[in-house]
């Protein structure tokens, strides 16, 4: 055996970067902004949130599909990484707006009655005009960057120790972090919660200090750093996977009892896995949720997550591009046929209305594909190379609830 | 407060010459004719008590034709007469109920007293109302003093009492009677044994009633306590009351200056701006708080300004002060025993709200083991997840729906959708089981994600069916209104139903897993499916029935669960959750788990529920977590299997 | 001579069913030793213990110059200690190759950090090279180990043993399925492992045990049956009528 480069051991990550990079220079050159306008900026931040989504879906990969954790709760840390930026967004935006408004007083306006203005414009919807001590550091930019990494990493480092230091695994440990998810939606809901309840944050697409800037310009930034952020995440769990301790973890999802006997703490290796994704998770929320402009606590609902495996199941699971794919063509054709543009079918009795009906076929499309095609759009690569699945005679190629399916393998 | 100062007005007045008590009905009227003709309410309360105190029949039929606009005066002799709208002009009659002839519609003044005058003489006919031959009136008076009872009335009932033939009436005005003296009876001595009368017992009304006497409000003064004041307590700023509070009380009572709000000090400082400067100080440098109240100071000091109390003067006035809670009731002998009564309420009370608690814990305990049974069977029993278990609640419930839309009579209609439910929930069950399931056993994950897939095609499926909007389903009439022990405690009986039926189901369930063949097969097929399928057993078969029967139960707690919640596509997801927690906890496998888990859910949720009873999101936030913490402890759930047999 | 595992009166019961009964057992740094015994007496529950997937009601486990107690310990802190175990079916990681089975298995450290900066460098190269050469597989390495024999993983499983360089080695019927010739080639290996660390060998096996030439203990019920060689075990009334008496 020789040693090889690490691009040399995955030529994948080459591949990926260039695909990558030309579409980013392509959608660049499209752009209202800085190209031929081809591309609405509302597309463009589409596509934006689709990197994002991929980006997520990335981390979903490197959880469920390579250490075995079916985690229904990483929309959630998604979520959160969107609320830590969206308060500092918000609040500096309506720090603007405040102090402008003050300045047309006469006198200069005390930091006491800037805060104060903030706060009654923040939370006058939610009938409160004080500042909850969530937002303590939502003045300060970089404190709040620090916090879209540390809450979740915190809240998944917390969780995660108390669920796998019970050796909670397979459905049950899926059920916990559903209930988790639920948990925080409900917490969020609530109007004392401090982070406004079902209104949410909103206005999260106007940057401080760049009002000048239009949208098109901004969408195209943005879409810029989710290209970057994604390819840096692509590289990075490139390397996380392909060496020993990819080895481990895929180890754990097969069978973790043997993983222990060699001297591995699964739990710490589950752990670290889980936090590691949810902050990838949250960074994902945190890039995402400035193109929507919007967050509220419908978007940790826990069939958010759900969706976040179903799209890591269709695209592949435990290959990195695999996510990417899935999350990619499931959410594009989504809002595809939810924006009303796929043609409606008439039956003659019956018109099929894309709108109404495109869950349905998301559903039952991919009940089919966990039955046939458990690879995913991925198999598609194994078939192009002319990778087959062993012949186990339907065996899975371990003992543990989340190993891989014999028709995931391949030789 | 202002009916019993008309009140006291009205017994002060009456001691006065020209209403003296033995004058009859129409001598009062001639007196006070000109106050009749344009009363108001403040005026005339001293004639109409007079009128009331004039003797029967006369007073009542006077009192009673002026308030329902029956009396008029003649305008050519100023005589009084009850009159009636003819076929042209009045028809008349004296005040004893004579024929007195007709007049022309414009030679009657016809009185016409307003709300508050009406509402007066309606307070003095009471007395009459309650001495009504018809009990049904009699009743009608009781039941009007109780909802709005003056001191004014105490008297009428009192006499009223001896003369009543009525058992029950007379039961009714002995207890109304108590209720309005401890609250207006002059004598200190007659309340407190009225309060004491009434012991621990728990009637909204008698709590109404005590309530109002121990009314407080809170009082700043220097010094000592002010005379005739019954004090609650003394109350220590910064703690029994904030400092912000305490001030504002000052305030109010005219005892210290307002404090100066931003807003007020801003407009004062922009007032004052000479030179782009307050008092010498640059308009630059106030954006400081400092600054700006040391401008307003040299202002204040200068006599520009009202003075403001700075923070400091605050402080001191409110060091200088004392702050108290008095009872609005001035006697302290009665407000010491309604304390005290309130006391002894209250903790019959809460035991009662205990008891409540405890019902409405087990109702919910019960619709969970409902919505759970099914899961139990099929994740309990054959390890398989079933993500579409909401679904087929909703499907139950979109049955039940759908039934009542053909048959209209409502029992019927639910007796009808009860098994119809079960078999259109046991055949999609059936189905999922053959299409999906089977090929999935002993992947768990996947089951998970794929009946993931069937819930959400579903749930669209049912929303383009039947739109977005919640759709009814009634119980019957029979099942309305609730089972009520007192005025705390009562639970309604579409909640006993919903009980008796979780423990009609946990009898069926445990009948069918203990005492017949099926049972046997689908627990022989559960411990080890190759043995038992070398006896004979086709666990193929077995699989899909056990799959089936969970789908059915799940559309029967469907129709249940309908009857008291919305009718959505979304009925399902409500409850998914909560489902698998029940199972979960309770331990797989065991339907007494899943029993122990749905009671203890149901009791966790309604306990953090009454703890903060403004707020359910936090309630079940709260309970998730607790679930979480629980499962730490027992991570097989309450009851769990040991040793090998759990496996791993 | 200090003994390295020392079990003394450990009891362990599943359901009020009395697994094993006040057990003990100790065995020498360097001793090969064989345990043998009917079904259900407990053999695999002794391993069980020791490596900790169950743990006692009563009873010590101490292990090492130290004598640190092993109950205290979960599975991979055992493993770590130096207690490695071979199951009785070979389990190996199928959808990964011969050489990343054998490199996990290598002594390295097992912190989740310091394995994902982990390099690999010449010497562990030569080392798993070495390994697989030992237990026959030198030219497997890029195989995925879910397509070899099922020998191939019996020995792949003994060379992640190996690998792990430990002191104490639990096998469980290392020569289950094996031809005459895996056989012997086992029972060379073991005996030549024993030279530096203790291994115990659980098995059915009276042939293989008498090959092992070593010391047996006679499992019975949870607890010591007989102890000493194999043919003064054989010689026991009561170890005759336990076997022979139930078949």
């Amino acid at each position: 055996m020789t040693r090889h480069s690490f691009i040399a051991q995955n030529p994948a990550v080459l591949w990926f970067l260039l695909i990558l990079a030309v579409f980013t220079i392509v959608v660049t050159l499209l752009s209202e902004a800085y190209g031929v306008a081809f591309i609405s900026t509302s597309f463009v931040k589409t596509l934006g949130k689709t990197l994002c989504l991929c980006l997520v879906a990335l981390a979903m990969d490197l959880i469920w599909g390579y250490a075995g954790i079916l985690s229904l709760g990483h929309m959630a840390f998604f979520a959160i990484g969107g609320y830590m930026v969206g308060m500092w967004l918000m609040y500096a935006r309506t720090e603007e707006i405040v102090v402008a408004a003050l300045a047309q007083g006469g006198l200069p306006a005390t930091p006491e009655e800037v805060r104060q203005g903030i706060a009654t414009q923040i939370f006058g919807v939610v009938g409160a005009s004080d500042f909850p001590p969530v937002w303590a550091l939502a003045h300060s930019f970089w404190a709040q960057m620090a916090l879209v990494v540390a809450v979740p990493g915190v809240l998944a480092l917390v969780f995660g120790w108390l669920a796998f230091r019970s050796r909670v695994t397979g459905v049950y440990l899926s059920i916990l972090t559903q209930a988790m998810t639920l948990a925080l939606a409900l917490y969020l809901f609530q109007n004392d919660s401090g982070l406004r309840g079902n209104n949410g944050l909103s206005g999260l697409q106007n940057l401080p200090g760049l009002g000048d800037v239009s949208q098109d310009a901004l969408s195209v930034w943005f879409f810029w750093a989710s290209a970057v952020a994604l390819g840096l995440a692509y590289v990075l769990l490139t390397w996380v996977v392909s060496g020993k301790f990819g080895s481990v973890i895929r180890a754990i999802r097969d069978d973790e009892q043997r993983v222990r006997f060699l001297g591995y703490s699964v739990e710490g290796y589950k752990l670290f896995v889980f936090t590691l994704t949810a902050v990838i998770a949250a960074i994902a929320g945190a890039l995402y949720y400035p193109q929507a402009g919007i967050i509220n606590p419908a978007e940790l609902a826990p069939i958010a997550s759900i969706y976040l495996a179903v799209w890591v199941a269709i695209g592949g699971r435990g290959r990195l591009y695999g996510a990417v794919i899935g999350a990619a063509f499931v959410s594009l054709l989504s809002s595809w046929f939810t924006g009303g543009r796929a043609p409606s079918i008439p039956l003659g009795f019956y018109t099929i209305n894309w709108v109404d009906w495109w869950l349905v076929l998301l559903g039952l499309s991919f009940v089919a594909v966990t039955l046939f095609a458990p690879k995913g759009i991925g198999g598609l690569f194994d078939l192009w190379q002319g990778l087959r699945s062993p012949d186990r005679k339907g065996a899975a190629l371990g003992p543990d609830d989340s190993s891989l399916q014999e028709k995931e393998a391949v030789k | 407060m202002r009916r019993i100062i008309l009140s006291l007005a009205a017994f002060l007045f009456m001691a006065l010459p020209g209403l003296a008590q033995d004058q009859s009905a129409t001598d009062i009227l001639n007196t006070n004719r000109d106050l009749i003709e344009k009363p108001t309410r403040a005026k005339i309360a001293p004639v109409i008590a007079a009128l009331a105190e004039s003797g029967v029949p006369l007073a009542a039929t006077v009192l009673g034709a002026w308030g329902d606009k029956g009396l008029g005066i003649r305008k050519s002799d100023g005589m009084f007469f009850l009159i009636e709208a003819g076929a042209d002009g009045w028809k008349l009659r004296d005040l004893t109920g004579a024929e007195a002839g007709t007049a022309a519609k414009g030679d009657v003044l016809e009185l016409r007293p307003n709300a508050g005058v009406r509402g007066l003489i309606a307070t003095a006919l009471v007395q009459f109302t309650l001495s009504d031959p018809d009990p049904a009136k009699r009743a009608d008076a009781l039941q009007s003093i109780a909802r709005d009872p003056e001191a004014a009335h105490l008297e009428p009932l009192r006499a009223s009492i001896e003369a009543e033939p009525d058992p029950a009436l007379k039961a009714q005005k002995t207890r109304l009677e108590q209720l309005l003296t401890l609250r207006f009876d002059p004598d200190s001595a007659k309340r407190v044994a009225a309060i004491e009368g009434f012991g621990a017992e728990l009637g909204l009304d008698v709590r109404g009633a005590i309530n109002p006497l121990l009314a407080t409000r809170q009082i700043a003064f220097a010094g000592d306590l002010p005379a005739n004041t019954n004090l609650a307590r003394m109350l220590d700023p910064g703690t029994d009351i904030s400092d912000v509070e305490a001030y504002d009380l000052l305030v109010g009572a005219g005892m210290a200056p307002a404090r100066l709000t931003v807003d007020e000090a801003r407009a004062a400082l922009l007032a004052h701006i000479v030179d782009g400067a307050v008092a010498g100080i640059p308009v630059t440098d106030l954006g400081i708080q400092a600054n700006r109240d040391r401008a307003y100071t040299a202002l204040e000091a200068a006599g520009a300004v009202p003075p403001a109390a700075t923070d400091a003067e605050a402080a001191a006035a409110i060091a200088a002060h004392s702050f108290a809670e008095v009872y609005a009731e001035p006697d302290p002998a009665v407000t010491t025993a309604a304390r005290a009564a309130m006391d002894r309420i209250d903790l019959t009370v809460g035991a009662m709200q205990a008891a409540d608690l405890a019902l409405d814990a087990i109702s919910l305990a019960s619709i969970y083991f409902l919505a759970a049974i099914g899961l139990a069977i099929t994740f309990g029993v054959m390890r398989v997840i079933n993500m579409a278990h909401g679904e087929f609640i909703m499907m139950g419930a979109y049955t039940g729906y759908v039934v009542q839309l053909f048959i209209t009579n409502y029992t019927l209609s639910i007796i009808v959708a009860l098994p119809l439910a079960f078999a259109v929930t046991f055949a999609a069950g059936v189905a999922m089981e053959r299409l999906v399931i089977r090929h999935l056993y002993k992947r768990p994950l996947e089951t998970l994600l794929a009946t993931f897939g069937i819930s959400i095609a579903l749930q669209q499926i049912a929303k383009n069916i039947f739109g977005t909007q919640a759709r009814p389903l009634t119980a019957p009439a029979w099942l309305d209104g609730a089972l009520t022990f007192n005025d705390v405690l009562s639970i309604s009986y579409i909640r006993i139903a919903i009980f008796v039926m979780a423990m009609m189901f946990l009898l069926f369930f445990l009948w069918l897993m203990k005492r017949t063949r099926l049972g046997l097969e689908v627990r022989a097929v559960t411990q080890n499916p190759s043995m038992a399928a070398s006896m004979g057993i086709n666990p193929d078969r077995i699989n899909m029935l056990t799959f089936g029967l969970g789908s059915g139960i799940a559309g029967i707690a469907g129709v249940a669960i309908g009857l008291f919640a919305k009718v959505t596509s979304e009925l399902g997801s409500d409850y998914i959750v909560q489902s698998f927690m029940t199972v979960v906890v309770g331990g797989v496998g065991n339907i007494w788990g899943t029993l122990a888990g749905a009671f203890l859910i149901g009791t966790l949720q309604k306990g953090i529920e009454w703890l903060n009873p403004s707020n359910t999101l936090a309630a079940q936030t709260y309970m998730i977590l607790f679930i979480i913490l629980f499962i730490q402890f027992r991570p097989r759930g309450i009851i769990a299997l040991k040793g090998r047999a759990a496996g791993d | 001579m200090t003994a390295l595992l020392e079990v003394s009166g450990v009891s362990v019961t599943f359901d009020g069913f009395r697994a094993i009964n006040n057990l003990s057992f100790s065995i020498g740094p360097t001793e090969l030793r064989a345990i043998i015994g009917p079904n259900g007496a407990g053999k695999t529950t002794f391993m069980d213990i020791v490596t900790g997937k169950t743990r006692p009601n009563m009873g010590t486990v101490i292990f090492g110059e130290k004598s640190i107690s092993l109950l205290s310990m979960n599975e991979a802190e055992i493993a770590r200690a130096g207690v490695g175990r071979k199951f009785q079916r070979p389990t190996v990681f199928e959808d990964q190759t011969v050489a990343e089975n054998l490199t996990m298995a290598l002594k390295a450290a097992r912190a989740p950090w310091r394995v994902l900066f982990w390099k690999e460098g010449p010497a562990d190269r030569e080392r798993v090279q070495d390994l697989a050469r030992e237990v026959g597989l030198a030219d497997q390495l890029p195989r995925k180990s879910g397509e070899l024999s099922h020998g191939q993983k019996q020995w792949l499983e003994i060379g992640m043993l190996l690998a792990q360089e430990p002191r104490l080695l639990l096998v469980d019927e290392p020569a289950a399925g094996m031809t005459l010739a895996e056989r012997e080639h086992t029972t060379a290996l073991l005996v030549e492992m024993a030279r530096t660390r203790a291994v115990v060998v659980v098995e059915h096996d009276m042939e293989f045990v008498r090959r092992l030439n070593c010391k047996v203990t006679v499992l019975h019920e949870g607890s010591v049956l007989a102890e000493g060689s194999l043919d003064h075990v054989t010689r026991n009334q009561q170890v005759i009528e336990v076997y022979l008496g139930r078949g």
